[in-house]
């Protein structure tokens, strides 16, 4: 069945919309198969006919709606977190337009490429093209690695199937010896405790018995998935909305949410990883039961932080390509619900916001290092929900390639590597660095993410000011506002003995 | 000088917060104004200066296998813990210190003997650098409505008053003095700021309370209460807050949950509400306002300048800034000798009502982050200073109380020093006096961020690790020495008809904020219990961020350090000091 065929009523006129923050506008409301749009009444509050939503239904979290007297109130809170109200004139417009986001919020969470169909490309489709994910050989110590880059192999798997009995695979152990030397230690980092490793084997999973891997050193390192780090994340964003908390209050639940213990706790643990490998100058083995969450979590962020070449734009969407989308995150399942839905939860995890979380914090700590800036990380956080692009569909490969992701949707990346977009998500203090960053994972280093957290609550207007001085303060062009006012002379730049050096030279041919 | 017995030890350790790094080994010097350290055992010298004013504690722990610790609490929240080897020299250190940081007479305080020699006009000049009648002028006081009375010039009306006052024109001198005898201490209300953008005279105004004023009596008033705790509930938040931040190694949770349990957040939610509830009423309800607590020389100060920091461009500038702080703290008799405990006093007196309130600044500069013409730098200098007792400003208690002691002849004033460095204490993202009128600043919870760069200011390790405030500076200055040098250039091009190599100027690398704060950086511990393997010690990386804390640390004590002052017999160390010296000025 067409989704197209499950609208009731696909135009409603004097809508109010109304978003924290913003001033409220009254507008025409428009369903269509995949995206919600309110354009303004001309002679409205806005200019005529301006387009003042647009947004993907995918995006909806949960829907809310109230009816009083001859009209109806609808809230829409979003994946991203934002919350929107439409105030419907007439009860039954009210009801349908609820009924059709609803359904289509329901069609549209089966997976499949049908419903990532891309509405408006500006023309540049034919252009667009599936990134291939840039060739960085990670742990093969090739001539084009810096020399910072410890020529270690980080590997990554699931846990070994030991069970009750204790069994062991020879070739299992054959692969792991043959990664070292002889003498030579490796590192297990186990995301799980001791103890839920050892429980593991009572249901055929289970760890590496030093016996059987007597050069692996088993380090444990619990870090929280599934339904606790989905709950983490409701109840922050729970706090976060509430605008009637005093400080105690506010403080008390920022801490029993847990969420910077979990960005600590994952900081931490890709350090740790991070440090076998540059410090100790071993070969690192990151495993928790399937290896598809928090293992992605540590080998992605040690990645961020030893290697400059992920740091940069191109090398993050290669790492993410990589790191979680090959390498079989399940997005679908983990990305199906946001913060705001009361829909019973499954397989919810935001495993890669805490990623994108800790890649934030790094970023703060280290202003300079970082070739994005905040605003990649929110679009990425963004698509990961809910997007227009094939990217993040489905949870592995294997359904990709079944659904034929590549062949009908888009990618994301090609997207935002486009020439104008790509502007938007530099950071104009990057200076490259080829050393390992190490973050302070003292609580009083790390900071909530306000900028993901409290996009939608408060005003950011001053802060993109500053973000807009940055930007004009580092923005260089001296020289070539020099040469505008001189025909014969050319002024040069140059670095000798570590000091810019400036001086006028005749332009070509002219001696 | 007599309190020093033993002006030179060796062989003392510094401890590191980070347990896994190895302690350092030096030598201990106190001299009349600091106790210096200089590490021995690092490849570049490298030296801790604690000026004498700022030890708030000294304290001697149990004896440990390495010898008998020292640990040392500053009020500018710098912590050291040495260890002396022998217990005699201990005991002789910490009871010099115990006398040297808490003087029983005002003359022993730094400022009466701080020389930074600067000819006696130069000094008179410094003092006369913030005028607060100007401020008035520019309010449009005298008016129809205010006047400047010298009333109190006797301080018969208040003597914790300046001599001037601003009051109603219609109030005459039997009002005034009628008001005093009604008011705890005299202090009458008088005017604080004058909102100009109001057709009336509106006004945000001290007075003195101790119970309050029976609604009755006063025609056209309304009472609002707003609850700030008193100084006593402020001085226990903040030893909890340091207690919080000086944790080993905390979780989250233990953070968060003694940051919630200090209740100092709580409290600088609760000053800057009443300011942004006073700057309200001033400007949207365009209403007079008289602001007290019991004395109105604490919570009132808060309020009062805080609001007029929302309401005034003027007072976001530097110049503004110790306008204001004269204004509503110094002149209209904050307590900062009794708050801060610069003499051998009460210590129930002390109270952290001044740092809540350069707290609250910072707060304010988080969320507007290009309307201050000033950078966190300049808040923490101020804030240093208010204890340092190096400078005469927050010397005693009140007007007349620095006109005894007479600081105007004696000592030196802050201000010029200040603006001397302005270069570094600029905010880069200022976007001029006219850019922002008043600021409504969001005040839920999560707008309030802990200050790590107040309370863990010297665990640099906390800190971010490249520092967008150098780098901006320094663009911007590299940026305006090219374009001076490019100018001279031009000028001479015409006559010229070649390449100019030895023309060329020469200038410090363009983003060199990179070379200077480079990425000195090591992983630190990461796990509760460090695996043997892991734990590999100091490395170089260790030593070069130490020595980068340490450095800052001694400029901002040392940089007005007269150098002849420092104890004669510490000559290597004056050496080293005259080179630090030269380097900063």
């Amino acid at each position: 069945m067409e989704f197209s065929e499950l609208i009731k009523t696909a135009t409603v006129e004097n809508v109010l919309l109304s978003c924290a923050g913003l001033p409220a506008v009254k507008g025409t409301l428009c369903i269509t198969s995949h995206h919600l749009l309110l354009s303004s009444c001309p002679g409205g509050d806005g200019q005529a006919g301006t387009v003042e939503l647009w947004l993907l239904i995918r995006n909806v979290d949960a829907v809310e709606k109230r009816l009083a007297n001859s009209s109806g109130t609808i809230t829409l809170r979003c994946k991203d977190l934002k919350v929107l109200q439409l105030e419907i004139p007439g009860m039954e417009e009210c009801l349908n337009i609820a009924s059709s986001i609803e359904v289509r919020f329901w069609v549209g969470s089966e997976p499949g490429p049908s419903h990532a169909r891309v509405q408006r490309l500006a023309g540049e489709s034919g252009r667009l093209q599936w990134l291939e994910a840039p060739p960085i050989l990670w742990g093969s110590p090739s001539s084009g690695c810096p020399p910072s880059l410890a020529p270690q192999a980080m590997l990554r798997s699931s846990q070994p199937l030991t069970g009750p009995n204790r069994k062991r695979c020879r070739e299992d152990e054959t692969l792991l010896g043959t990664v070292l030397d002889e003498g030579e230690r490796g590192f297990i980092i186990d995301t799980r405790s001791a103890q839920a490793a050892k429980q593991a084997r009572m249901t055929g999973g289970g760890t590496e018995p030093k016996s059987s891997y007597p050069q692996w050193r088993r380090l444990h390192r619990p870090l929280e998935r599934g339904r606790p780090l989905q709950e983490s994340f409701i109840k922050l964003v729970d706090a976060c909305n509430d605008t009637a908390i005093n400080m105690d209050r506010w403080l008390n639940r920022l801490e029993s949410c847990r969420w910077l213990s979990h960005v600590k706790a994952a900081l931490s643990t890709a350090c740790l990883a991070a440090q076998c490998m540059d410090r100790e100058e071993a070969n690192v083995l990151v495993h928790g039961a399937e290896g598809t969450d928090t293992t992605l979590l540590v080998t992605a962020l040690a990645q961020v932080i030893l290697d400059p070449s992920c740091r940069t734009l191109v090398g993050f969407q290669g790492l993410l390509e990589r790191e979680w989308i090959e390498a079989g995150h399940p997005f679908h399942l983990r990305c199906a619900r946001s913060a705001y839905s009361h829909a019973r939860l499954k397989q919810e995890a935001p495993l890669f916001l805490l990623f994108l979380d800790c890649v934030w914090q790094l970023s703060r700590q280290f202003p300079f290092s970082l070739e994005f800036s905040e605003c990649l990380l929110l679009t990425l956080f963004d698509n990961a929900y809910a997007s227009a692009y094939g990217t993040f569909l489905c949870n592995n490969e294997k359904e990709r390639c079944l659904c034929k992701v590549k062949e009908n949707t888009h990618s994301l990346w090609a997207w935002l590597n486009q020439p104008g977009e790509r502007k938007k998500y530099l950071n104009p203090l990057y200076l490259p660095n080829a050393l390992v960053i190490w973050p302070s994972v003292e609580p009083q280093s790390i900071q909530l993410w306000q900028g993901l957290f409290f996009r939608w609550i408060r005003s950011s207007q001053y802060l993109d000011e500053a973000w807009a001085e940055i930007q004009r303060k580092v923005g260089s062009g001296l020289v070539q506002q020099i040469n505008k006012k001189h025909q014969n002379w050319v002024c040069v730049c140059h670095l000798e003995n570590n000091d810019w050096l400036l001086r006028f030279q005749p332009v070509q041919g002219q001696t | 000088m007599e309190h020093i017995t033993t002006p030179k030890v060796e062989n003392v350790k510094l401890l590191d917060r980070y347990t896994n790094r190895k302690a350092a080994n030096g030598t201990l010097y106190l001299t009349a104004t600091h106790l210096i350290y200089v590490d021995a055992s690092a490849e570049v010298r490298k030296e801790t200066w604690i000026l004498h004013h700022h030890i708030a504690t000294v304290e001697k722990l149990p004896l440990t296998t390495a010898g008998y610790p020292l640990l040392i609490h500053c009020k500018n929240f710098h912590m050291a813990h040495f260890v002396i080897g022998q217990e005699r020299d201990c005991h002789e250190v910490y009871t010099s210190l115990l006398k040297l940081s808490q003087p029983v007479k005002p003359e022993e305080l730094y400022a009466f003997s701080y020389n930074p020699k600067m000819s006696k006009e130069n000094r008179e000049i410094g003092w006369k650098l913030i005028d607060l009648k100007v401020d008035y002028q520019r309010m449009g006081i005298p008016n129809d409505y205010w006047e400047i009375t010298d009333v109190n010039k006797d301080y018969e009306v208040c003597n914790t008053y300046p001599p001037e006052i601003v009051v109603p024109r219609a109030a005459n001198k039997a009002v005034v003095i009628g008001s005093s005898r009604f008011r705890s201490r005299g202090r009458i209300p008088v005017l604080s700021y004058l909102y100009k953008e109001n057709n009336l005279n509106a006004m945000a105004n001290r007075a003195a309370g101790k119970g309050y004023e029976n609604e009755d009596n006063y025609d056209n008033i309304r009472f609002k209460f707003i609850g700030i705790e008193n100084i006593h509930v402020m001085r226990n938040s903040l030893q909890k807050l340091l207690e919080v931040c000086e944790m080993k190694s905390p979780s989250m949770s233990d953070f968060l949950t003694g940051l919630e349990n200090s209740g100092w957040l709580r409290h600088i939610k609760a000053v800057m509400d009443a300011g942004v509830f006073l700057a309200k009423a001033l400007k949207d309800e365009k209403a007079s306002v008289l602001v007290h607590c019991s004395d109105g020389w604490d919570r009132t100060a808060q309020v009062c300048s805080l609001a007029s920091l929302l309401l005034d461009p003027f007072y976001r500038t530097c110049k503004g800034f110790m306008v204001l702080i004269e204004k509503e703290w110094i002149a209209m008799g904050h307590k900062f000798s009794h708050r801060c405990g610069h003499l051998d006093g009460d210590p129930k007196e002390v109270s952290p009502v001044f740092t809540q309130f350069i707290e609250c600044v910072w707060q304010l500069m988080q969320q507007f982050p290009c309307t201050f013409e000033f950078n966190e730098r300049f808040l923490l200098e101020i804030h240093d200073h208010v204890y340092s007792c190096q400078f005469g400003n927050f010397l005693g208690t009140c007007h007349k109380e620095r006109e005894d002691l007479k600081i105007f002849e004696k000592t030196h004033s802050l201000w010029p020093f200040l603006l001397q460095k302005k270069q570094e204490l600029r905010n880069p993202l200022y976007r001029g006096f006219t850019a922002y009128k008043e600021l409504q600043p969001n005040t839920l919870p999560f707008s309030f961020q802990f200050w790590c760069g107040m309370y863990n200011r010297f665990d640099k390790g906390m800190h971010p690790k490249q520092c967008v405030l150098d780098h901006l500076l320094s663009c911007m200055s590299q940026k305006m020495k090219l374009e001076d040098n490019a100018s001279e250039l031009e000028n001479k091009l015409p006559f010229l008809d070649g390449p100019l190599p030895s023309e060329a100027c020469s200038l410090p690398k363009i983003g060199c904020a990179a070379s200077k704060t480079p990425m000195l950086n090591t992983p630190q511990d990461y796990e509760g219990e460090p695996p043997p393997l892991l734990s590999n010690g100091a490395s170089a990386g260790d030593i070069d961020v130490m020595s980068d804390v340490d450095q800052k640390h001694k400029e901002n004590l040392s940089h007005h350090q007269d150098l002849r002052d420092l104890n004669d017999t510490i000559d290597v160390l004056n050496s080293q000091a005259k080179d630090g010296k030269l380097r900063h000025h």
